[in-house]
C-alpha cells in the first residue's frame, strides 16, 4: 500500500509538470487550431534560462536563499521564455494564419529543430548538471515525500487556480474564448485578435517556463534535447484530455504521470512510454475527441 | 513575413521606408538582445571540478544583435518593398510563354541526368573521389526522395497527416537486417518481404486511427512511430537494443557477382578491375534510383486509377466520398498500406547500404524531415517533392563541405554543427516564402479537351 | 449486413413505390428531430419534401442516405430488379453502391480541387474499381480497365452535356459559379447510376436563370433515365412547378401529403409554411376559405400515419414531445406548431 501511495505521489509530481506544459499546447490549439510543435522546446528553453540564471546568481552572490533563487529563476524564465514564444508566433506562425493548414505545422517543426539546435550550438551538447537545490525529505508512514515534490505540486496548484481565474473571470479570458469560438466574429466585435493570440502564446510559454524550472529543480540536469520527450508526453496528455480543453490538459497530464509511474513500478520501466502511448491510442479509439474534448459533430 | 510587414504598415500615412526600417531594426535589436542575452552572451561551461560556471561572450552577443538589426533593416527597408513591387508587376503582366524544348521534356532530361550523374562524377573526381558525391549526395538524397514520395501517398494524396512514417522505414530496415543476417536470405527476396511487412504494419496502424481526424490522427501516428522505436530499443533479445545490428550482408547482383572483396565472384575480379568501394556505391546509387522511379511510376499510375482518385477525393471531402458509394475505410487503409510499403522498401535498402541499423536512425526527427519535404515540395507533386529533397537534404549535406568557412571564422569553426539549426530555419523560411510548397498546382488525372493544372487555391489539404 | 438488409420484411411495399419511410423517428439527445414519419415516394416521380426551417427535412435525408442511424422506424427501398433494401441497416457508403440511392448536399460538397471530369469519374468508383481488378490488374495493364475507363469518361461527358458544363470539363470544380456547382453535384450523383436521387435544396441560392436551368435538368433526368427524385425544397414555387407529390413536414412531423394542388390549399401547410404569428392563424383560415372544406380535406386520415395507431414511443402530439424534451433542447413553446393550432381551431369549430 505504501508502495502504491509512493507511486501515486511520484505520478502526481510528474503529471503536474506534464499538465503545465500541456496547457500551452491546448490553449494554442484552442485559439488558432494548430499544434505548436515547438512548445516542447520552449519548455526546454525555459529550463535552460532557469539554469543560466541559477549559475549567474551563484556566481554573483556568494550565498542566496534557495527560495529566493528559485523565485528569481522562475520569474526570469517566465519573462524570457514568453519573449521566445511571442517572437516565434510573430515570425513563424502569424504570416501563415489563414493559409494552408499544414504550413504552420511545418514551420512549428522547423522552429522546434532550430530551437534545440540553437541551444546545442550556443550552450554545448553536454548534460548540464546543477547541485541539488532542495534536498529535504519527509517520511510519513513509510511513504517518502521530498520537499521538491511538494513544491512542484503546490506551485502547479497555485498557478492553475490563477490561470483558471484568468481564463474564466477576466475580460482577457473572455476575449480568448471568443477568439476560440469564432475569430472573425471576435474581430468584428472589436477584440484585438492578434493581441489575444500573442497573449495566449505568452501565457502558454510562462507555464512551460515554470514547468522547465521545476523540471530542472527536480532532476537537477538539463540538456538541449530535453524538449522532445516531455513535449511529446505533454502533447499526448493534451490530446488524451481532449485538445482545446484546459481541465482536460491537466487531467491528461496527471493521467500520463500516473500511467508512467505505475507502469515503471509494477511492470517494466523500459516500456513506460510504450504504455503511455498505447493507452493514448486505446482511449482515442473509444473516445475520438479525448476524455473532456467536445465531440466533433459530423455535419452533413 | 511580407504579409506581417504590410499589415503593420498603415495604408493612409506612409512614412519613409527607411525611417520605418530604422525603427523596426531597433525594435528587432531589443528583442534579439532579450532572446540571446542569456544564450549567447553567457555560456554554461564545466570547469575542472566538473562544476558548471558561466563564461561571458559579450562580443559574440553584440555581433549577433547587430546582425539581426542589420538583417531586419535591410528586409524592411529594401527587400520587402522590392518583393511588393515585383508582386505588383507580376499581377499586371500575365506572362504567357510557349513552353520551350527544355520545359517540355524536363522529366526525360532529369531522369537522363540522374542516370549519367555517377559517370559525370567519376570522370571529374575519379573513382575514389566519387565515393562521397555518389553516397552522401546521390544515395542520401534519393532515399529521402523515395521516402517522401511514399509518404506523399498518405499525406499529399489521401490527406491523412502521418507523423510516424519513419516506423515503416524502421520495419523495412529491421526486416532486412534480421532476416538477412539470421536466415541469410537474398536482398531480392527480402525487398518485397520488407515491403509486405511494412504494408501490414501500415494496416495495423490504419485500423485504430480510421475514425480519428486531424491532430488526433497526428498524435496517434507519432505515438505509433515512437512505440516502434521504443520496442526496437527495449526488445534486446531480438533487436540488440540501442547497440543495433551490424554486419548486415551486402546486396549481390542477382547472384552473378557480389561486392565482397573476398568472394570469388567479386565485381572487380569478374570484370578484371581493381578493388574499390566505389563499385558498390555506384551499384547502390542505380538501385535506389530505380526504386525511387518505381515509386514515382506506381504513384502516377495509381493516381489515374479509381483508388488514386478516391484518395484525392477523400482529401477533398470525405462525406461526399461516402455519398458516392466509396468505402472510405478501405480507401484509407490502402493509402496507409501502400505508403508504408514504399517506406519498407526504402528501409530495407537503407539497411543494406549502411550495413548497420540502430534505433537512432528512426527517431521522430526523420519523420518530421520527410513530412517537411512533402509539404515543402507541394503536397501531391512528385517533381516538387524531389526539388524539396534536393534543396533540404543536399543543402544541409553541402554544409559539411564548406571548409572555406574555417578561413573566415577560424579553425575551430565546424560548419556541421550548424547543419540542423540551418535546416530548421530553412524549413521556416521556405514555408513562409511558399506556403503551398515549391509546386503548388495540381496535375489533373484525366482530361476531356486540354490538361490544365489546378491552382493550389482550390485543392484542400484533408482533415485526417 | 447486406444479407439482413435485403431480407423480406413483413408487408409488401406499396404498389409502385420506390421508397417507403415507415414510422421513422430520430432523436438527438432530448431533441426529437423527426417523430413517427411515414411517407412514400413513387417510382418515376418527383417527390418533394417541404417544410419550414428546422422541420427535420435534412435529417430525413441523412437517415435515408445512411449518415444518421434513425432511432426508430424503417426505410425500405425497392430497386427495379425487385430487390428490397432496408436502408437504416446499411452503412452509408453501401447505400449508393448497392441500393442505388444518390444524394446531393445542402452546402455543396464537391471535390473542389479536382476537375469537373474527375469529379464525375470519382462517382464511378465502384464500377471502375471492379474493372481494374481492384487496382492490381489495372496497375499491371491487364484486363479491360482501359476500355472501362474510356466508357466512364463517356458517361461523364454525357452528364456534363446534360448539365451544360461540358465546356468547363477540365476546370477545377471550385472555380464554378454557384448554380453550376449545384448542377455538377447533380451530374456527379447521376454518375453513380442511381434509381433514387435525393436532392437537398437544389435551388437554394440560385438566381432565376440558374433555377430554370435546374428545373430543365431535373425534368430531363426524370424523363430520360426514369430516375425517381426526392427533393427537399424551401421555395414553394419550385416545388409546385416540378413535383408530382409533396410531403410537408413541421417540427419533424408530417402535416400534409398529396399533390401540389392539394398541399397548396391545406391551411395547416400555409400556416406552418408562412410562419404566421399566432394571432394570424385565424386569418389564414379565413383567407383559405371555408373551414368545412378544410375539414373535408383532412376528413379521412390514413390510419397508418395517425399517431394514435403508432407503436412508436415518440408518437403523439408535438406539444407532448417538446415538453418531454427538457430545457436545453426546447425548440419551441408548447403549441408553437402552426399546424397544431389550425387543428385546434378546427376542433373548436366542430
Amino acid at each position: 500500500m505504501e508502495y502504491f501511495i509512493q507511486q501515486l505521489i511520484n505520478g502526481l509530481t510528474l503529471g503536474s509538470i506534464y499538465g503545465l506544459i500541456a496547457i500551452g499546447y491546448t490553449m494554442v490549439y484552442g485559439i488558432i487550431g494548430m499544434i505548436n510543435f515547438a512548445h516542447g522546446d520552449v519548455f526546454m528553453i525555459g529550463a535552460f534560462i532557469a539554469l543560466i540564471v541559477f549559475l549567474v546568481l551563484t556566481t554573483v552572490f556568494y550565498s542566496i536563499p534557495v527560495a529566493l533563487a528559485l523565485l528569481i529563476m522562475m520569474i526570469v524564465a517566465m519573462l524570457l521564455t514568453s519573449l521566445y514564444n511571442w517572437t516565434i508566433e510573430k515570425v513563424a506562425y502569424r504570416p501563415l494564419r489563414g493559409s494552408f493548414r499544414l504550413a504552420p505545422l511545418i514551420t512549428a517543426i522547423g522552429m522546434s529543430i532550430a530551437l534545440s539546435n540553437f541551444v546545442q550550438v550556443a550552450q554545448g551538447p553536454r548534460n548540464k548538471p546543477i547541485p541539488p537545490l532542495v534536498g529535504r525529505v519527509y517520511e510519513i508512514g513509510g511513504v517518502v515525500i521530498s520537499l521538491k515534490q511538494i513544491i512542484i505540486v503546490a506551485v502547479t496548484a497555485v498557478l492553475l487556480t490563477l490561470f483558471w481565474y484568468l481564463v474564466n473571470k477576466t475580460a482577457l479570458g473572455r476575449a480568448q474564448r471568443a477568439c476560440e469560438q469564432d475569430r472573425k466574429m471576435a474581430a468584428l466585435l472589436g477584440i484585438d485578435v492578434d493581441r489575444t493570440i500573442s497573449i495566449t502564446f505568452i501565457m502558454g510559454a510562462s507555464l512551460a517556463a515554470v514547468a522547465g524550472t521545476l523540471f530542472l529543480m527536480y532532476y537537477g540536469v538539463i540538456v538541449f534535447s530535453d524538449g522532445f520527450v516531455p513535449g511529446v508526453k505533454a502533447f499526448t496528455a493534451a490530446v488524451l484530455g481532449g485538445i482545446g480543453s484546459i481541465p482536460g490538459a491537466v487531467l491528461g497530464g496527471l493521467l500520463i504521470g500516473f500511467i508512467e509511474s505505475m507502469w515503471s513500478a509494477y511492470f517494466s520501466i523500459d516500456y513506460k512510454d510504450v504504455a503511455a502511448f498505447s493507452i493514448l491510442a486505446i482511449v482515442l479509439i473509444f473516445m475520438p475527441s479525448g476524455i473532456l474534448g467536445r465531440p466533433e459533430v459530423e455535419k452533413v | 513575413m511580407t504579409q506581417a510587414v504590410s499589415l503593420s504598415a498603415p495604408a493612409t500615412t506612409a512614412p519613409s521606408p527607411i525611417a520605418r526600417a530604422v525603427r523596426e531594426a531597433l525594435f528587432a535589436g531589443v528583442i534579439s538582445f532579450g532572446l540571446f542575452v542569456l544564450f549567447i552572451g553567457l555560456k554554461s561551461d564545466q570547469n575542472i571540478d566538473n562544476r558548471l560556471i558561466v563564461v561571458t561572450r559579450w562580443g559574440t552577443l553584440a555581433i549577433v544583435v547587430a546582425l539581426t538589426m542589420l538583417g531586419r533593416f535591410l528586409f524592411v527597408g529594401f527587400l520587402a518593398p522590392a518583393f511588393q513591387a515585383r508582386k505588383a508587376r507580376r499581377a499586371k503582366v500575365e506572362v504567357v510563354s510557349e513552353a520551350g524544348f527544355v520545359k517540355r521534356n524536363l522529366l526525360a532530361i532529369a531522369i537522363f541526368a540522374l542516370f549519367l550523374y555517377p559517370v559525370f562524377i567519376i570522370s571529374t573526381a575519379g573513382l575514389q573521389g566519387s565515393l562521397k558525391w555518389v553516397d552522401n549526395f546521390g544515395i542520401q538524397i534519393l532515399i529521402y526522395v523515395m521516402l517522401a514520395w511514399g509518404l506523399n501517398i498518405v499525406v499529399g494524396l489521401a490527406g491523412l497527416l502521418d507523423l510516424g512514417y519513419v516506423a515503416f522505414y524502421a520495419v523495412g530496415a529491421y526486416s532486412y537486417a534480421l532476416l538477412a543476417s539470421e536466415l541469410g536470405w537474398s536482398f531480392w527476396i527480402l525487398l518485397p518481404t520488407a515491403g509486405i511487412l511494412a504494408a501490414f504494419w501500415g494496416v495495423i496502424l490504419g485500423f485504430p486511427v480510421l475514425r480519428l481526424r486531424g491532430d488526433y490522427l497526428a498524435i496517434v501516428t507519432l505515438a505509433f512511430g515512437e512505440i516502434i522505436r521504443l520496442v526496437l530499443i527495449n526488445w534486446r533479445e531480438v533487436t540488440n537494443g540501442s547497440a543495433g545490428i551490424s554486419g548486415i550482408p551486402k546486396i549481390d547482383f542477382f547472384g552473378w557477382f557480389t561486392f565482397n572483396v573476398s568472394d570469388p565472384n567479386y565485381f572487380g575480379k569478374v570484370f578484371g578491375l581493381g578493388v574499390s568501394g566505389a563499385y558498390y556505391k555506384i551499384f547502390l546509387y542505380y538501385l535506389i534510383l530505380l526504386l525511387a522511379l518505381l515509386t514515382a511510376f506506381v504513384t502516377i499510375r495509381l493516381r489515374r486509377m479509381p483508388v488514386g482518385r478516391a484518395w484525392e477525393a477523400l482529401r477533398e471531402d470525405e462525406i461526399a466520398c461516402r455519398s458516392l458509394g466509396i468505402n472510405t475505410t478501405n480507401t484509407k487503409l490502402t493509402a496507409f498500406a501502400i505508403g508504408a510499403m514504399f517506406g519498407g522498401f526504402a528501409g530495407s535498402f537503407f539497411a543494406a547500404r549502411q550495413g548497420f541499423v540502430s534505433p537512432e536512425s528512426f527517431v521522430f526527427l526523420e519523420s518530421a524531415i520527410i513530412l517537411a519535404i512533402v509539404v515543402l515540395g507541394g503536397m501531391g507533386s512528385l517533381p516538387g517533392i524531389a526539388i524539396a529533397a534536393v534543396v533540404m537534404i543536399g543543402g544541409t549535406e553541402i554544409l559539411r563541405e564548406m571548409n572555406f568557412l574555417k578561413l573566415i571564422f577560424g579553425p575551430s569553426f565546424t560548419p556541421e554543427l550548424y547543419r540542423m539549426l540551418l535546416f530548421g530555419l530553412a524549413m521556416v523560411i521556405v514555408m513562409l516564402w511558399k506556403p503551398r510548397g515549391f509546386v503548388g498546382s495540381r496535375e489533373p488525372t484525366a482530361f476531356l479537351r486540354a490538361r490544365k493544372a489546378v491552382s493550389s487555391s482550390f485543392t484542400k489539404e484533408g482533415h485526417g | 449486413m447486406a444479407a439482413t438488409a435485403t431480407q423480406k420484411v413483413a408487408g409488401a411495399m406499396p404498389e409502385g413505390a420506390i421508397l417507403a419511410v415507415e414510422h421513422l423517428s430520430m432523436k438527438f439527445g432530448g431533441l426529437i428531430a423527426i417523430g413517427d414519419l411515414s411517407f412514400e415516394a413513387q417510382r418515376g416521380e418527383i417527390t418533394a419534401l417541404i417544410g419550414p426551417n428546422g422541420a427535420g427535412k435534412t435529417t430525413v435525408f441523412n437517415c435515408i442516405t445512411g449518415f444518421y442511424k434513425p432511432t426508430e422506424g424503417m426505410i425500405r427501398m425497392q430497386r427495379k430488379t425487385g430487390e428490397e433494401f432496408l436502408l437504416e441497416r446499411m452503412p452509408d457508403f453501401q447505400i449508393p453502391a448497392k441500393a442505388k440511392v444518390a444524394r446531393t448536399f445542402q452546402n455543396i460538397r464537391l471535390f473542389s480541387g479536382m476537375t469537373l471530369l474527375e469529379n464525375l469519374l470519382v462517382a464511378q468508383h465502384n464500377k471502375l474499381m471492379k474493372a481494374s481488378g481492384f487496382t492490381v490488374m489495372g496497375l499491371l495493364g491487364l484486363g479491360g480497365y482501359r476500355k472501362s475507363a474510356a466508357e466512364a469518361k463517356e458517361l461523364a461527358q454525357f452528364w456534363l452535356e446534360k448539365a451544360d458544363l461540358v465546356d468547363r470539363a477540365d476546370d477545377p470544380a471550385g472555380d464554378l459559379s454557384y448554380g453550376a456547382q449545384r448542377r455538377l453535384e447533380i451530374a456527379r450523383a447521376m454518375c453513380t447510376g442511381p434509381e433514387l436521387l435525393c436532392l437537398d435544396e437544389p435551388a437554394a441560392g440560385l438566381n432565376p436563370r440558374e433555377s430554370l436551368a435546374l428545373n430543365t435538368l431535373l425534368n430531363d433526368i426524370k424523363d430520360t433515365t426514369g430516375t425517381s427524385i426526392l427533393l427537399i425544397e424551401h421555395d414553394m414555387s419550385v416545388v409546385m412547378e416540378i413535383s408530382d407529390h409533396v410531403v410537408v413536414l413541421e417540427y419533424g412531423r408530417k402535416i400534409a401529403d398529396g399533390t401540389p394542388a392539394e398541399v397548396k390549399a391545406d391551411p395547416r401547410v400555409i400556416a406552418a409554411y408562412l410562419g404566421v404569428d399566432d394571432e394570424e392563424v385565424q386569418d389564414v383560415l379565413v383567407e383559405v376559405g371555408d373551414a368545412e372544406v378544410i375539414h373535408e380535406l383532412d376528413a379521412e386520415p390514413r390510419p397508418d400515419q395517425a399517431p394514435e395507431n403508432s407503436a412508436s414511443m415518440l408518437a403523439g402530439p408535438v406539444e407532448e414531445t417538446i415538453a418531454q424534451s427538457g430545457d436545453e433542447v426546447a425548440i419551441a413553446d408548447p403549441g408553437a406548431s402552426k399546424a397544431a393550432q389550425i387543428d385546434r381551431l378546427n376542433e373548436e369549430k366542430r
